[in-house]
């Protein structure tokens, strides 16, 4: 039941990057030029899902616990640390230097090709090493 | 601007946005791609955890896929009709681009759907800042490589 889920949400993610055209690096990069042909698409596609979530979340979490599990797994720091903010810095780089991010780079398999590829490895070889710098620990 | 792209970007993050919400009421999990996956890849084998982190890519790769059976229904820059783009650069690029955004996420613990989507959605300190952070870092890179370097990427 829980792989079902976990199916269904993957599902619905990959649709939803696919109709806002996020599987696409060209839309990405053109949002992030905002000194060239700006393109506003993904700024859409942020605040719908946002918005989605936040009245989604709302809902969900006044209940005691998931439909199948025990508890709602939620962050709990509230800390603003070096940790976060370099993380955040070197994504951006890598971001912007590709147009992709974690989810429309996995979400773009259907259709890949060598580049896309080299860049998912790379992307799970930088997990592994996030996980052994002394930074994380 | 491009209306139709527009509205179609808004109702496929309203789609996103049931993700998030159904992962949460369905599992209690966030949907964080990059956590979600690196789980998948990297964990200690678990079963429980490793099966439904699974057919959740699945599910995320098999979603563009859909759209393409259907046709018509992408929202690719060049053309409409197309899903997935290709990728902008060569596979040097791409291997510096895919480890950069492997340890940024890793180390800063999220990303545009962890930080950006579900974070903002709760309303997170720390994500909002992440999420300006990388946001930012983005549009620096891209504004050097298209108007400084000048098309060299």
């Amino acid at each position: 039941m829980r792989a079902f889920f976990g199916y269904i949400a993957g599902l619905l993610f990959g649709v939803g990057l696919g109709l806002g055209g996020m599987t696409d690096p060209t839309r990405v990069l053109g949002f992030l030029d905002i000194f060239g042909a700006w393109d506003p698409t993904l700024l859409f596609v942020l605040g719908g899902a946002v918005i989605t979530t936040f009245i989604g979340y709302r809902v969900i979490l006044r209940q005691a616990k998931p439909m199948w599990g025990d508890s709602f797994r939620l962050p709990t720091r509230h800390d603003l640390d070096g940790k976060l903010l370099m993380g955040a810095a070197l994504f951006g780089i890598g971001w912007g230097l590709s147009g992709y991010c974690p989810g429309p780079a996995f979400a773009s398999i259907g259709n890949s090709s060598y580049p896309l590829i080299a860049m998912l490895f790379a992307m799970i070889a930088g997990w592994w090493v996030a996980r052994r710098s002394p930074f994380v620990q | 601007m491009d209306w139709t792209s527009n509205i179609q970007g808004l109702i496929g993050g309203g789609f996103i946005g049931l993700s998030a919400v159904f992962l949460m009421a369905t599992l209690g999990r966030v949907a964080g791609i990059s956590g979600i996956l690196a789980g998948l890849f990297l964990d200690k084998p678990n079963r429980d955890e490793l099966g439904w982190r699974l057919m959740f890519l699945l599910g995320l790769v098999s979603g563009p896929l859909l759209l393409m059976l259907f046709g018509g229904l992408g929202n690719a820059a060049d053309s409409s009709q197309a899903v997935i783009g290709a990728p902008s650069g060569g596979i040097p690029l791409m291997l510096i681009a895919g480890l950069l955004v492997g340890i940024g996420t890793g180390v800063g613990s999220g990303c545009t759907s962890g930080h950006g989507v579900c974070g903002l959605a709760r309303l997170s300190r720390r994500s909002l800042v992440a999420t300006l952070v990388f946001l930012l870092a983005a549009m620096v890179v891209v504004f050097l490589t298209r108007h400084v370097i000048g098309g060299a990427v």
